[in-house]
């Protein structure tokens, strides 16, 4: 023990049972050092200058020539015992000491703050994403156009007679003055036309986007809303063809279960025309059919506009509304809720659907 | 279109238990989606009876009213009361307190008895009131919900009924029926008839049918009638305004007679309100036949009835006693005495029929479609007839329909008619349609039998001829929708069934995915979420002043806009040229709701028109436009380029233990700038800028390297804050991203990276306080040569040590060479280069 080191007398290097004891000594010390401030001083008091070992190895020098090697070999023994008893406490207490000073640094992770704003996408325009890759995935296109537009690609190209009344079921926001033919598209059908114009059959289009119409603001409408319209254009397409791209469509966007409904309806730009209906599985209050959109067989009409021969070609198209399907897919109850902006509502969905 | 139970029932085979739901589920089959329910017994339940009012005794109240005590006999003479409850005379005789007057002793009146339900939930029970029991109600039309008639108690005789006492008053006044309302879509006109609905419903069941024009027994030919001119001079597209007009004349009636109940409970449940016999008639046949036809009082006509264009400027009183200016391409009805009626639009009113009218002459005429609804939308008259007429009524039904009102008239107000009538016109030449073989088939995808293709449309009405290559279809008269062959493939499947329709999957060719600038828009759109921000929508609609605030950087120079003709508030009348205005008010908006840190942000099209604003005219439908045609219609539509625009406001995280979040200042939408640039690969060039919404020292101009200048960036004006009630020190970023995709490179080359270390060396530069920061690391990079490997800005700061009007600027520059391993020497060569670049150019000073 330190204690017992001063003025203790000098071991003599070949005095084996002195030396071992001086060794036992600083074991001793060694195991009982508990903490790495401890070893040092043990380490000193054992191993440094003064210690009894190291004394009693400047003594060797002194010693008769016949002597030497004996006390070398014992010196240098209890030495590399000592060392060896000081290296593995040391790792002991190094670990020990590293330990403690990890859970010395505990934290309460719970109250980890958020240093980073959770930003979000609006959910009508990750559905748009959603629905794009679908059909992209199909092998379709992606077609995009402006928002205001010729009187012509919304409503002439698409087969509306001027004085008939079906140009007068969606109501048109038109744009001054009058005599530009200029509005806001009620529809993303003029995407569809220019689609046309611009590429070569056969045609696979997407046209998602903004549409507008004078309705005023309600849980229901909104003048401001989106669709998704499709187009094919290719030679023999047929009404089965339109019937199993929307079951398709519908089975990614709903599952398996999913299927879809056609009805009669009318729309100038097919013929025939019908309402689309969808057999929704997750429906809020249990599984149920719920309108979507309409589709067709393309008018001649529509195609003879493009400059594509109808007795050759033939296509389909469809339309739904972005708002409408988020509505019933999401259980959104408001209009107002998916427009006013509020950021709790995107915010809500975050980067997901 | 309103469909009473009962008067479909007259001509298809409806079920006796059959409800307004069940024959809607058959209709949607066919093509005509539910709408609504009219139902009586959904809000009025019995006992509703005929009673006989026995006595009535005036009392006269403190309150200055006159109440009477009725007796009232609820069950015929000498029989019992078969109805039990509470508050039932089993006399059969009640005593009912009535504060109406126009009835007296002896009247048969409606009576509600305790237990009955009226509208609004008023449930009858008897109940003590001045001072007698009162058990039941004597009811007026607007307590049964029938009519909205004041004039108090319904006297059953003043409707012409004198009805057993006793008798369900319910059924009397036609209350047990019930109508479906569907959706009619514009192409069928002839749906909007109870005979075009019942033929849909025999097609929808597979149930026959009997055509209600079958069974008026109208003469093959008129003649010696009304004297009637056909005088169009200026026909629309070569169609005349009036191709057919049937006159008859029926004298002696009594107009004053009351429509009989079943006559106008038929009406109110198709949604037509009664106004008087004559007119209830006539709106009766337009109704069942969808021929809409007009009375006139005979004797207030003078001379012969000419059809004919107007004169522009000319006047007409119409029926809703409104004065109209008309149209030279008015067609009208006119007499001597000029302009009686709008054609197929509204009568005038100087021959409208009335009480004392005992002639009349009954019009019912075949009318130009396109004429009809342009008179339509010009007088924005929509009528009843010019629904019908702009959609396509059947020409052979005019002389019918002028037949089953002379019928009625003579039936119900007991005129008789005059054998002598009026015919003229000229019949259109029927729609033939060559249907080849197999056409249906390949383009519905069903495989039709060739019974299926001939049923189908022999069923519809048409004749149906086989030739060598198909069908000859001659279409029916009231078919004006069915022109083509697609239109009679759409028949075929309509009626063989949608729900046969097999599924295919067709395949599309090789794609290319994505198109990069919709790569490139989804990639910033989507970096801006990850970021930290929240996507919102704004609408396009804004105030001139947005737009001349917003849309231009100089003050005073007003942005050209579009302007809406029709829009929904007339102060947000124009399209958008910025989206900062409607993204401040949706931030305004947050704020106002108690979100006080917010980072917007809005991809969307702005509207930017140019010198040419659309076409004069626009080509003609069905044919592929001339190249030239084409192109005028492109460039006539204005510039719509994809902005993306930031609003930032409050702090840039949420406060919590431990976090003490930044406020957000200028620099953060200069950020946001350069998150969009760099996620796109294009560089920005930032520099001091100006703009009106902007805070004059805190506003970035963005710019491509070209010198384009592509948006602003930095804090928002404190005045255009504070009038939009905006926090102080909000700032926001407007982009043009399309500019920015189309300057992104095609394709990026690879750069060497030098494995040899580098060499840091920094520098405080002392300019004058007007240089911008950005133009000094410039300065330096220009100077610095090709060692220099990046520069940036470390520190600035003014204050002791530093001249009064000058700023010290810290860079910090790393050099490396691709070749060898630089020494301090070389670096310190190069930086006293890039220094002596500044100080030529800024008197930079080395601190």
């Amino acid at each position: 023990m330190t204690d017992t080191l001063p003025g203790a007398a000098i071991p003599n290097p070949l005095d084996e049972a002195a030396i071992n004891a001086a060794v036992e000594d600083a074991v001793a010390a060694i195991a009982a050092a508990s903490s790495l401030d401890e070893l040092k001083a043990v380490r000193l008091a054992h191993t440094g200058e003064k210690s009894p070992l190291s004394l009693a190895n400047r003594e060797i020098g002194g010693l008769a020539k016949e002597h030497k090697a004996a006390a070398g070999k014992l010196m240098g023994s209890s030495r590399g015992r000592v060392n060896q008893a000081l290296a593995a406490r040391t790792q002991v207490l190094e670990a020990e000491n590293d330990a403690r000073i990890l859970i010395e640094e505990t934290v309460d992770v719970t109250a980890a703050p958020r240093r980073r704003r959770a930003g979000a996408r609006h959910p009508l325009s990750t559905l748009q994403d959603r629905v794009s890759d679908i059909f992209v995935g199909m092998g379709w296109e992606i077609a995009e156009g402006p928002e205001v537009e010729s009187e012509w690609f919304n409503f002439d190209a698409l087969n509306f007679k001027p004085d008939h009344p079906a140009r007068e079921m969606q109501d048109t926001f038109f744009v001054e003055p009058p005599e530009a033919h200029l509005l806001m598209r009620t529809h993303t059908s003029p995407v569809q036309v220019r689609s046309m114009l611009e590429r070569e059959v056969p045609i696979y289009v997407l046209c998602p986007g903004k549409v507008f119409r004078t309705d005023e603001l309600d849980a229901t409408h909104t003048p401001v809303f989106h669709q998704f319209e499709g187009l094919a254009i290719d030679k023999n397409l047929s009404m089965a063809d339109l019937r199993g791209t929307l079951e398709h469509f519908a089975r990614q966007m709903f599952g398996d279960e999913a299927s879809i409904r056609l009805r009669p309806n009318y729309f100038p730009f097919t013929e025939p025309s019908a309402e689309l209906d969808i057999w929704h599985p997750g429906a809020k209050g249990g599984p149920r059919w719920i309108e979507w959109g309409g589709c067709g067989m393309v008018n001649p009409n529509v195609l003879r506009a493009a400059g594509i021969d109808p007795d050759v070609y033939s296509g389909f198209a469809f339309g739904m509304g972005i708002e409408r399907t988020l509505m019933f897919r999401n259980e959104v109850g408001d209009m107002r809720d998916m427009i006013e902006g509020d950021v709790r509502f995107s915010e809500h969905f975050g980067m997901e659907i | 279109m309103r469909i009473p139970l009962s008067w479909l029932r007259e001509f298809a085979q409806v079920p006796a238990d059959a409800t307004a739901e069940d024959v809607m589920a058959d209709l949607v089959k066919v093509g005509f989606e539910e709408e609504d329910v009219h139902r009586p017994t959904d809000e009025l339940k019995g006992p509703v009876v005929v009673g006989q009012v026995l006595s009535l005794v005036k009392e006269p109240q403190t309150n200055g009213k006159t109440i009477n005590w009725c007796q009232v006999r609820v069950v015929p003479e000498g029989q019992g009361q078969t109805l039990t409850g509470e508050g039932i005379d089993p006399s059969g005789v009640q005593g009912i307190i009535c504060g109406a007057h126009n009835f007296v002793e002896g009247d048969k009146v409606v009576v509600t008895l305790p237990g009955a339900v009226l509208p609004g939930n008023f449930r009858i029970s008897a109940r003590k009131t001045y001072g007698h029991l009162s058990a039941g109600m004597i009811a007026s039309v607007r307590e049964l919900g029938i009519g909205d008639d004041h004039d108090g108690i319904l006297v059953l005789s003043r409707i012409g009924l004198d009805p057993e006492i006793g008798t369900d008053a319910m059924e009397l006044l036609g209350l047990y029926d019930q109508a479906a309302e569907i959706n009619v879509t514009p192409d069928r006109g002839y749906a909007f008839s109870i005979r075009g609905v019942a033929r849909e419903y025999a097609h929808a069941t597979g149930t026959s049918f009997v055509d209600p024009a079958s069974k008026v027994d109208a003469p093959a030919s008129l003649q010696g009638g009304y004297g009637v001119k056909l005088n169009d001079d200026a026909p629309i597209y070569g169609k005349p305004g009036c191709d057919r007009f049937v006159a008859r004349t029926v004298r002696g009636v009594d107009a004053s007679r009351p429509t009989p109940p079943w006559m106008s409970s038929r009406l109110r449940l198709a949604g037509v309100r009664s106004i008087s016999l004559p007119v209830d008639i006539s709106n009766y046949v337009m109704l069942e036949l969808g021929q809409p036809n007009h009375c006139y009082d005979l004797d207030k006509l003078s001379g012969d009835i000419v059809v004919r264009r107007a004169v522009a400027g000319e006047k007409i009183t119409t029926l809703d006693d409104k004065e109209r200016t008309l149209d030279a391409e008015d067609l009208l009805i006119t007499d001597d005495s000029g302009a009686i009626g709008i054609a197929g639009v509204m009568g005038g009113a100087h021959t409208e029929v009335s009480d004392s009218t005992t002639n009349i002459l009954v019009e019912a005429a075949h009318f130009d479609e396109v004429s009809i609804a342009r008179s339509r939308r010009r007088h924005k008259l929509p009528s009843e007839a010019s629904k019908r007429f702009e959609r396509g009524v059947d020409w052979h039904v005019a002389n019918v329909a002028a037949q089953r009102v002379v019928d009625l008239l003579v039936e119900l107000a007991g005129g008789a008619a005059d054998e002598a009538g009026t015919d003229v016109g000229t019949a259109p030449d029927a729609v033939v349609i060559d249907l080849p073989a197999g056409y249906a088939s390949a383009r519905i995808g069903i495989d039709f039998t060739e019974e299926q293709i001939t049923t189908s449309l022999e069923d519809l009405g048409a004749v149906v001829e086989k030739t060598s290559s198909g069908y000859r279809v001659t279409a029916p008269s009231w078919r004006n929708d069915l022109e083509t062959k697609e239109d009679l493939s759409e028949e075929v499947a309509r009626l063989v069934g949608y729900d046969n329709i097999p599924a295919t999957l067709p395949v599309a060719p090789p794609g290319r995915g994505l198109s990069r600038t919709q790569q490139q828009k989804r990639r910033v759109v989507q970096a801006l979420a990850d970021a930290g921000l929240t996507e919102v929508l704004s609408y396009p609609f804004v105030t001139k002043a947005a737009n001349d605030t917003f849309g231009a950087a100089e003050e005073g120079v007003p942005r050209p806009a579009l302007k809406l003709a029709n829009p929904i508030s007339e102060e947000h009348g124009y399209l958008r040229t910025s989206i900062l205005p409607g993204l401040i008010e949706v931030a305004r908006r947050n704020h106002s709701r108690g979100f006080r840190d917010l980072a917007l942000y809005e991809a969307g099209l702005v509207f930017l028109p140019g010198d040419k604003l659309g076409t004069e005219s626009i080509p003609p439908l069905g044919v592929k436009p001339s190249d030239e045609v084409l192109d005028a219609l492109y460039d006539g539509v204005p510039d719509q380029p994809l902005h993306i625009a930031a609003v930032l406001t409050g702090h840039d995280s949420p406060a919590a233990a431990t976090h003490k979040p930044r406020a957000w200042d200028w620099a953060d939408a200069v950020d946001v700038a350069r998150l969009i640039a760099d996620v796109l690969g294009v560089e920005l060039v930032v520099s001091q800028g100006s703009h009106q919404a902007f805070h004059p020292g805190r506003a970035a101009q963005l710019a491509l390297r070209n010198g384009d200048v592509v948006g602003y960036a930095g804090e928002l004006h404190p005045k255009l804050l504070a009038e939009h009630d905006m926090p102080a020190r909000s700032v926001a970023v407007e982009v043009d991203v399309d500019a920015l995709f189309e300057a992104a490179a095609d394709v990026i080359v690879a750069k060497h990276i030098s494995g040899f270390p580098v060499a840091t060396q920094d520098v405080a530069l002392v300019v004058p306080q007007d240089v911008p920061a950005d133009q000094v690391l410039s300065a330096l990079r220009e100077g610095a040569g090709e060692l220099l490997e990046d520069v940036s800005l470390f520190d600035v700061y003014v204050g002791p040590g530093i001249d009064e009007g000058r700023k010290s600027l810290a860079f910090g520059l790393r050099f490396r060479a691709n070749d060898r391993t630089l020494t301090a020497d070389e670096a310190s060569e190069a930086r006293a280069a890039a220094v002596a670049v500044a100080a030529d150019r800024f008197g930079a000073v080395q601190r």
